[in-house]
């Protein structure tokens, strides 16, 4: 444990003295802010269409739906491209160093590094999330229309797992290669299949098969969550991924020890 | 100590170490010689668990290198031939990360990062980053990162590259205050030195162990130099060791 928190600290330490944290950060918060601008801008031009149509007697549109919704389902496609900078460095950057051979000859066990290091992974994903938790949030003081609390939190946490899942698969992409961009573009590609690997289920007959591709999809669980509703599947989904992802990158590590 | 015993190690096709055997005791400092490609680097690396060998066993400390390389990884101390440094970090926060890691109790770790410091001479750059650190001084916290944790045995894959003259002397007197009490292997081209500091010399070629005599055994009228070449001379063909 103490050695997870040490490798840890020193994760974090590099990735905010590196340009790394700071730009991901940035981008990350410069186009969540953009999105989140175009939604409002559709849904004031939704409001006004239905409100100069009143013979058509129904509801105006719900903020909820039309701009918080949208909002964190695109966060999602922007997390699968953001989230391989992060992780792209996981051994490439102490293997370049010489300080990866410090590591496995010292007394620690291969869980130590790779939790350690995602440890120091998660720590910047809450931040990243965290400040763009605020775009939804300024809804609730500054909106005309009313707003539900719920979904907006829960939206928060569902994204955040998200984020964490999506690191942790990343970050196992990238414990098999020492080259940075083979990590980074590797990640991407792996994100970007998990993200659609529920589309042929669209297609499919109602079975086995299509059951599983909707349950191992991201986009389908963080359904719940974005629409307000924090389940325990979800939750052992996410739990789950994040498992498997520190499970394979262990066994990556290990070759490295016993080659 | 350290008992090594018909370590090879092969990738595929290529041999890089066939048959290496030598052993040191408590307070020798062993030179482990030989020319580039000779396979002293691999050796060290399978003795530091960084790889497992292909056949032959090893002990250090009385620890096997394959079957114990956890206790073996808490007895050694071990500094590459470029110290691994983290260049962010400010020397003291290193040394804490490596007494950390290395399994310094935490009651005991700013203790043993003074005790390093001041062996290492460092205590004028401790707030000073790694990475902004001269040669001689990020050799110095290589060895302070290899003695931290008070391991019996220390493996240096050569220390004194790229110094300057002066560098080379102060690194060469922390290696012989090093061996008190604990087992020194110091891997370097440098024959000087080897006269100079260790009590032992292993002589490696082509993979296989050539030479290993107390340098007090060996005859007076020959140089180190002269042993070395002809020693190296050999072809790959010849077997055993070499009688001076």
């Amino acid at each position: 444990m103490r050695n997870c928190i040490a490798i840890a600290r020193r994760e974090i330490l590099s990735f905010f003295v590196s340009p790394i944290a700071y730009f991901v950060i940035t981008g990350f918060v410069v186009l969540s802010g953009y999105f989140f601008f175009n939604l409002i801008g559709f849904f004031n031009h939704m409001l006004l269409r239905s409100q100069a149509m009143p013979f058509l007697q129904q509801e105006g549109p719900s903020l909820n739906k039309w701009v918080v919704e949208g909002f964190y389902q695109t966060l999602v496609v922007v997390l699968v491209f953001l989230i391989p900078m992060l992780t792209m460095r996981t051994i490439a950057e102490e293997k370049r160093r010489g300080t990866f051979e410090l590591l496995v000859t010292s007394p620690i066990s291969v869980s130590d590094i790779v939790i350690g290091k995602y440890l120091g992974i998660a720590f910047v994903l809450f931040i990243m999330n965290t400040l763009v938790f605020g775009f939804p949030l300024l809804l609730v003081s500054l909106a005309d229309v009313p707003v539900e609390l719920a979904p907006i939190f829960t939206g928060y946490i569902g994204i955040l797992l998200c984020s964490l899942a999506f690191a942790s698969l990343s970050m196992a992409v990238s414990c098999f290669t020492e080259n940075q961009i083979v990590a980074a573009v590797t990640g991407m590609v792996t994100l970007l299949l998990f993200y659609v690997i529920h589309s042929p289920a669209q297609t499919m007959e109602p079975g086995i098969a299509q059951s599983v591709l909707n349950y191992v999809s991201p986009v389908m669980q963080l359904r719940d969550p974005i629409r307000g509703v924090l389940t325990l599947q979800g939750g052992v989904y996410f739990a789950s991924v994040i498992v498997v992802g520190i499970f394979l990158s262990q066994r990556a590590l290990e070759m490295y020890r016993w080659r | 100590m350290i008992r090594v015993q018909h370590l090879s190690k092969t990738y595929g096709e290529f041999v890089a170490v066939s048959d290496v055997s030598f052993s040191a005791d408590k307070g020798e400092i062993v030179g482990f010689l030989g020319p580039n490609g000779a396979g002293k680097t691999t050796t060290i690396r399978m003795l530091s668990t960084y790889m497992p060998p292909t056949s032959g066993t090893a002990e250090i400390a009385g620890f096997d290198i394959v079957t114990q390389s956890e206790a073996v990884r808490r007895s050694i101390g071990y500094l590459p031939e470029n110290p691994p440094l983290y260049g962010e970090m400010r020397v003291v926060e290193y040394l804490q990360f490596v007494g950390t890691i290395k399994g310094v109790a935490s009651k005991r770790l700013p203790e043993a990062v003074e005790r390093v410091l001041e062996q290492c001479g460092l205590t004028d750059v401790r707030r000073k980053l790694c990475g902004h650190l001269s040669r001689g001084y990020r050799q110095r916290v290589g060895l302070a990162q290899a003695i931290i944790h008070n391991p019996s045995v220390v493996i240096l894959d050569e220390p004194t590259s790229g110094l300057d003259p002066k560098q080379i002397i102060q690194i060469r007197q922390l290696i012989a205050s090093l061996a008190e009490g604990r087992t020194v292997m110091l891997s370097t081209h440098i024959l000087p030195e080897v006269t100079m500091v260790c009590s032992k010399v292993v002589i490696v070629n082509k993979g296989r162990t050539v030479l290993e005599e107390q340098l007090s055994a060996l005859p007076a009228g020959r140089s180190l130099e002269e042993i070395f070449i002809e020693c190296v001379s050999r072809s790959a063909a010849d077997t055993g060791h070499v009688a001076v």
